[in-house]
C-alpha cells in the first residue's frame, strides 16, 4: 500500500483511500507507542531534516519524536522569519540541504505555498508542517484520527471549527479532510475572522455559538492570536471570550455531550474555558498522542514508498 | 533603405482604411501607396500577403527600470523587447531610482531611448505626480511637462491622499496631460498577494480585495466631477465594478479613460494554484466575472487601450516564497498574441478594433500626435501576422527578464517587425 503522492503538501485533493490508509497505519503505530520500547526500524538509514522557518515547539517535537521512533536520522534547522530577510533564499537553503543527501524534508513556513515551492526544487519527499494560512495536514489528520477513534467513523459526523478561520491553516486542512471523509463541517467565529466565500468550500457559517452548539458532535476550538486584536479584527479578549469563547455554560445547553478539541497551545479562559479543556469530554491530550502516531504514519508511508 | 511592402492588408484606424495595398518606403518616408505597385529597382520586396500593416503600436504602460534597476531591464533591452512585440513607441513609468520626478531624469530617459535604439523605438516618459512618488508633495509638473513627460503617475503606488489627488488633477489640467492612477486603496491591501475571493480562501493567501481598486476609482471620479478640466486615466483596470464606474463616468462625459493588461483578460485567480510567482501581479489576477467584464469593457469601448504593465524582475527575485515575491510580469512580447487569441479569435472585438486599442486610442490618452499612413509621411509601422501560430518561449524573449506565466502557451498572431523612420526591426 502506498500513497498517491510522494509529498504531503496538504489535504486538498487527497483521496478518501489515502486518508484511511494514513489513519489505519497510524492506529498500528499508536500500538507501538503503548509498548515499553517505542522504537521500530522502518526508516533506518533515512535522513530527515526538520526545516522550521517559524517558531513552533510542539509540532517540531512531535515530528522529531515520530522520526526518531521510526529510526530515522534527524537534523533540525530553525530560522525565524522569512528566508529572504536572512539573505539566503529558500531555494538556496533547500538545495544546500539537498546536496547533503537528505531523504525527507519536514517544513514549517510562514509563507503560504512554501512547501509546494520546495517540492519543485528538491528531490526529497516534502511534508508540510504548516504553511502560512494555508494548510497543516498532519494536524487535521490527527484531529480526524481522534474523532474516528471516538465515533468509529467520520461519515456524517458533525464538526464545528470555532474561532479565527481567516488565518487558520488548521481550519482549512480540517475542512478539506473532513469533507472528503463525509463529515458535516461548519465554522463559527466573528465576521472579521471569516474568509470571504468560505461557504463555497462546502461549510455552513455561523456567527453565534448558541446557534450551532445544539447541532454538533464536536467543537474544534482554534487558538486566538492576540495580534489580531491589535490589527482591529476584534475589540478585546474579554469581548471575544464572552461571545466566541467556548464555555461549559454554553456547551451544557446542548442535548448531548460535545467532544472538545483544540490544536494547542490553549489560551485558557479566552477561546476555551479551563473546565472544558480539562473536562471529561475533552480529547485534547489524546490529540497530542495521536499526533505522534499520525506523523509516524505519514513519514513511514512516504519514506518507504520510494 | 528602400522597401516595397507588397500586398499587405493596410489597417489605419485614423483614416478608416482597411484594404490590401502596396507601400513604397524610401529613407524612412512613405513614398507611394497603391494597389499592385510595380517594384522599382533597388527596393527590397517584402511579400505581405495575408499579413497586416498598421500604424506603429504604442504601449503606454511599461517599466523600463532604468535608471536604478538595470539588473531587471535597461532602456536598451526594454526597447528591444518592445520592437520584438511590434511596438514602435513605449511610455515608461516613473518608478525608477531616482524616480522620474525631475526634468533631468525625463531628458535622460528620452535621450537614452533615442541613443540606444537609434530611433527604432520612441521612448516617452510618464513622470511622477508627486516628489519621489511619495504622495506628499507635488512634483514639478510644469517643468516635467516641458521636458517631455506625456502624463503623470505614481504608478506602483496609488495617489492615496484625496487632497493630493485633487491638487494633481487641478495642476495637471493646465497642461492637458492625463493623471494615470494606480487605483488601490492602500489601507485595504496591506500584505495582500492575490485577489480576495474563493481562491484566496481556499489557498489561504493574504488577499487584495477588489473593492480597494473600486473605492479609489469611485473617489477619483467624484474628484474629477469637481475638476472637469482634468484628464484622468485608470491604469490596469481589473474589476467588473471599476469598469462599470468608468462606463458611467464616460456616459457623464467626464474626461476619463482606462487601459487593461492582457493578463487581466486571459487569466483568472485560479492560476495562482501551484503558487507560481509569475501569477503574482498588482492588481492581481481576478475572478472569472472580472475577466469577462474586462473583455466586455474592451468591446464596448469603456476600456480604451491595451497596455501591458510590462514589469521585469529577475529569476532570483521571483523564485522565492509567493508572499515575498515582487509583483509583475513582462508583457511586451506576448501582448499582441494574447490579445488576438483572447479577444479577436473569441469574437469579442474585430482585428480592426484591436489595432485601435494598440495605436490611435492609447496615443490619444497620452496626447501624442496620431500616426497617419499616407504618402509623404514618415514611416511608423507595425507589421503583423495574424495567422501565425506559435508557442511562447521565455528563453526567446529579448527582455532581460523572463517572468511570464505564459511560457509554453499556444498563441495565434505575432508581430513580424516594425519600421520607424529609417530604422527597422524584423523578427527572425
Amino acid at each position: 500500500m502506498k500513497l498517491q503522492s510522494r509529498h504531503l503538501l496538504g489535504l486538498e485533493g487527497v483521496s478518501k483511500e489515502d486518508i484511511n490508509l494514513i489513519l489505519d497505519t497510524a492506529e498500528s503505530f499508536k500500538e507501538v507507542l503503548g509498548r515499553p520500547i517505542k522504537k521500530v526500524p522502518p526508516l533506518q538509514g533515512k535522513t530527515i531534516v526538520n526545516l522550521f522557518f517559524e517558531n513552533s515547539t510542539r509540532t517540531r517535537i512531535s515530528f522529531e519524536l515520530a522520526e526518531r521512533r521510526l529510526s530515522a536520522d534527524v537534523v533540525n534547522f530553525a530560522a525565524g522569519g522569512s528566508s529572504v530577510s536572512k539573505g539566503e533564499t529558500l531555494k538556496d537553503t533547500a538545495r544546500n540541504i539537498e546536496a547533503m543527501k537528505i531523504d525527507m524534508v519536514v517544513i514549517r513556513h510562514s509563507s503560504t505555498g512554501a512547501p509546494h515551492f520546495l517540492s519543485r526544487v528538491v528531490q526529497a519527499n516534502v511534508v508540510n508542517a504548516g504553511d502560512g494560512q494555508h494548510e497543516h495536514p498532519t494536524q487535521a489528520l490527527l484531529d480526524m484520527m481522534t474523532l474516528r477513534e471516538k465515533y468509529g467513523t467520520l461519515e456524517g459526523l458533525r464538526v464545528c471549527i470555532v474561532g479565527d478561520i481567516l488565518h487558520s491553516r488548521v481550519a482549512r486542512s480540517n475542512i478539506f479532510g473532513l469533507k472528503t471523509m463525509g463529515a458535516e463541517v461548519s465554522v463559527c467565529g466573528p465576521e472579521t475572522l471569516m474568509p470571504r466565500c468560505i461557504e463555497e468550500m462546502g461549510v455552513k457559517v455561523y456567527n453565534k455559538l448558541e446557534e450551532i452548539i445544539p447541532h454538533v458532535d464536536a467543537l474544534n476550538v482554534l487558538r486566538i492570536q492576540l495580534e489580531r486584536q491589535k490589527n482591529g479584527l476584534f475589540p478585546s479578549l474579554r469581548e471575544y471570550h464572552r461571545y466566541f469563547g467556548v464555555t461549559k455554560e454554553k456547551v451544557d445547553r446542548a442535548p448531548k455531550p460535545i467532544t472538545i478539541m483544540h490544536p494547542g497551545p490553549i489560551n485558557r479562559d479566552v477561546e476555551l474555558s479551563a473546565d472544558l479543556a480539562d473536562g471529561e469530554h475533552s480529547v485534547i491530550l489524546e490529540q497530542v498522542t495521536n499526533g505522534e502516531a499520525v506523523r509516524m504514519s505519514v513519514l513511514y508511508l512516504l519514506g518507504t514508498s520510494n | 533603405m528602400r522597401l516595397h511592402l507588397k500586398s499587405g492588408r493596410l489597417i489605419d484606424p485614423n483614416t478608416g482604411k482597411d484594404e490590401v495595398m502596396d507601400l513604397l518606403i524610401s529613407d524612412g518616408i512613405i513614398e507611394r501607396i497603391g494597389k499592385n505597385l510595380a517594384s522599382p529597382r533597388n527596393y527590397n520586396v517584402m511579400d505581405l500577403k495575408n499579413k497586416v500593416v498598421t500604424p506603429g503600436f504604442i504601449d503606454i504602460h511599461v517599466h523600463l527600470r532604468e535608471p536604478g534597476f538595470e539588473h531587471k531591464e535597461t532602456i536598451a533591452t526594454g526597447c528591444a523587447s518592445a520592437a520584438a512585440g511590434g511596438f514602435t513607441s513605449v511610455c515608461c513609468m516613473p518608478n525608477t531610482n531616482p524616480a522620474i520626478d525631475d526634468e533631468s531624469v525625463v531628458r535622460y530617459v528620452r535621450e537614452s531611448g533615442k541613443r540606444v535604439t537609434g530611433g527604432l523605438v520612441d521612448v516617452y516618459p510618464i513622470a511622477a505626480a508627486t516628489k519621489g512618488r511619495k504622495g506628499e508633495e507635488l512634483a514639478p509638473i510644469a517643468e516635467l511637462a516641458q521636458a517631455g513627460a506625456v502624463a503623470f503617475s505614481d504608478d506602483g503606488a496609488p495617489i492615496a491622499s484625496a487632497e493630493m489627488m485633487r491638487r494633481i488633477l487641478e495642476y495637471s489640467s493646465m497642461f492637458g496631460l492625463a493623471v494615470i492612477q494606480h487605483a488601490e486603496e492602500p489601507t485595504l491591501t496591506k500584505g495582500g498577494a492575490m485577489n480576495e475571493g474563493f481562491q484566496s480562501t481556499r489557498l489561504g493567501m493574504p488577499a487584495i480585495p477588489p473593492i480597494a481598486e473600486e473605492l479609489m476609482v469611485a473617489r477619483d471620479i467624484i474628484l474629477l466631477r469637481y475638476i472637469p478640466k482634468a484628464k484622468y486615466h485608470v491604469a490596469h483596470i481589473s474589476t467588473a465594478q471599476t469598469i462599470e464606474l468608468v462606463r458611467r463616468g464616460k456616459k457623464e462625459k467626464l474626461n476619463i479613460t482606462s487601459e487593461a493588461a492582457p493578463h487581466h483578460f486571459t487569466l483568472t485567480d485560479e492560476a495562482v494554484e501551484g503558487f507560481d510567482t509569475n501569477t503574482k501581479m498588482n492588481p492581481p489576477l481576478r475572478s472569472r466575472d472580472d475577466v469577462e467584464a474586462v473583455k466586455q469593457g474592451l468591446k464596448d469601448g469603456t476600456i480604451d487601450a491595451i497596455a501591458t504593465d510590462h514589469a521585469p524582475h529577475t529569476i532570483d527575485e521571483k523564485e522565492v516564497e509567493y508572499t515575498s515575491a515582487p509583483f509583475g510580469i513582462v508583457g511586451l512580447e506576448t501582448a499582441f498574441g494574447l490579445s488576438l487569441t483572447e479577444l479577436v479569435e473569441k469574437k469579442y472585438i474585430t482585428l480592426y478594433q484591436l489595432i485601435e486599442k494598440f495605436t490611435s486610442s492609447p496615443r490619444r490618452i497620452v496626447r501624442l500626435p496620431q500616426i497617419i499612413i499616407e504618402e509623404g509621411a514618415g514611416a511608423n509601422l507595425t507589421l503583423l501576422d495574424p495567422e501565425k501560430q506559435w508557442t511562447v518561449d521565455v528563453k526567446a524573449f529579448l527582455s532581460k527578464s523572463k517572468n511570464s506565466p505564459f511560457h509554453g502557451r499556444r498563441l495565434r498572431g505575432k508581430a513580424l517587425g516594425i519600421i520607424n523612420g529609417t530604422q527597422t526591426f524584423f523578427c527572425e
